[in-house]
């Protein structure tokens, strides 16, 4: 490893920021899904709440089929938007340090009342386009990153696997076709 | 469903919690990072999915062989097996082209708009609509999908 030098610059141009944040950040998103599956048997997809929510507004036979669950996944949903804003209210902001955060991995930094708090600068078209391709995608094909990523591909689901392999090669190639295409950000 | 435990909410809110600060802390919660990704700028993203994947599965392993039921529900633990079928498939795709010129999955949106991204609010909204337009349409074409409840 040592007396080979390719790799290891491979590795640095494919990992240009490294992998601790990343992995970090992977284990405790894994540790949260870990939370509500041990105290509740339930493996958690994050997806599932835009179906059920509209289960509050909409009578479609679809929707209505998630009543039973709908409460417990706005109180999910909250969790993540709030579990978002701890990380920003702390490690965003300079209250907690670490040596795996850097703050200028991306533009779009801004401050509100002594908190730093951060915004895309991706055009509003594409979220909002690609919103909806994610809303019905995510439906039609039984599951997102975190039900069929995370609890999925854990439960060693093949379904999963071929779902995840599917989503990220077509990611792929969509984003580096949007990309030759010259669209930025 | 009416008598669930009184710490089931507050579970499920903690792991909520959990995981959206892992999102924020990952990154995963700035579509720049994801679209760098895909765009094989920063390969970094993988260890988030694979890792909290290999942390679940831990779970999902070792529960069923140490306890019968969840203590707050009462639920057999099961591991998250769906049937295939080529909705997976054409849903995997749709769902790829969406996160492709995006950058942003619904669990990530969420975490997105407590780190302050407002602009995500579009995503959120389109998400909302998707989900809508294909439960309209799936709503009146029932007879030909019987898919169970509780894909997420």
């Amino acid at each position: 490893m040592v007396a080979d030098p390719v790799p290891l610059l491979t590795a640095a141009e494919l990992f240009p920021n490294g992998v601790s944040r990343y992995a970090v950040g992977g284990l405790l998103v894994g540790l949260g899904a870990v939370v509500i599956y041990v105290g509740t048997g339930i493996p958690a997809g994050a997806s599932t709440f835009l179906e059920s929510t509209l289960s509050y507004v909409s009578g479609q036979s679809r929707f209505q089929q998630y009543v039973s669950s709908r409460d417990w996944r706005v109180v999910f949903t909250l969790g993540i938007v709030l579990g978002g804003f701890a990380f920003a209210a702390t490690v965003q902001s300079g209250l907690v340090t670490t040596s795996l955060y850097e703050a200028g991995a991306t533009s779009g930094l801004y401050e509100v009342g002594g908190l730093t708090l951060w915004s895309t600068s991706v055009q509003p078209w594409r979220l909002f386009l690609g919103g909806i391709l994610v809303g019905v995608g995510t439906r039609v094909g039984k599951g997102c990153t975190s039900g069929h990523g995370v609890c999925g591909v854990g439960s060693a689901s093949k379904t999963s696997i071929v779902g995840v392999v599917t989503f990220i090669t077509v990611a792929i190639g969509t984003a580096q076709v949007v990309s030759a295409l010259g669209v930025s950000p | 469903m009416a008598d669930r435990h009184p710490l089931f909410k507050p579970l499920i809110f903690v792991g909520g919690l959990i995981f959206g600060f892992g999102l924020g802390f990952s990154q995963m919660a700035r579509p720049e990072i994801v679209l760098n990704f895909l765009q094989f700028d920063d390969l970094g993203l993988l260890f988030v999915m694979f890792g909290a994947a290999i942390v679940s599965g831990i779970a999902f392993a070792v529960m069923p062989r140490i306890s019968d039921r969840a203590p707050l529900t009462g639920d057999r633990y099961e591991r998250r097996l769906k049937p295939f079928d080529r909705n997976v498939l054409v849903g995997g795709a749709i769902f790829g082209v969406g996160w492709g010129l995006s950058g942003i999955c619904p669990g990530a949106a969420y975490a997105s708009l407590g780190v302050g991204n407002v602009t995500i609010l579009w995503a959120l909204a389109g998400m909302f609509l998707g989900a809508y337009l294909q439960g309209y349409w799936r709503s009146r074409s029932q007879s030909r999908d019987t898919s169970p409840a509780g894909a997420d």
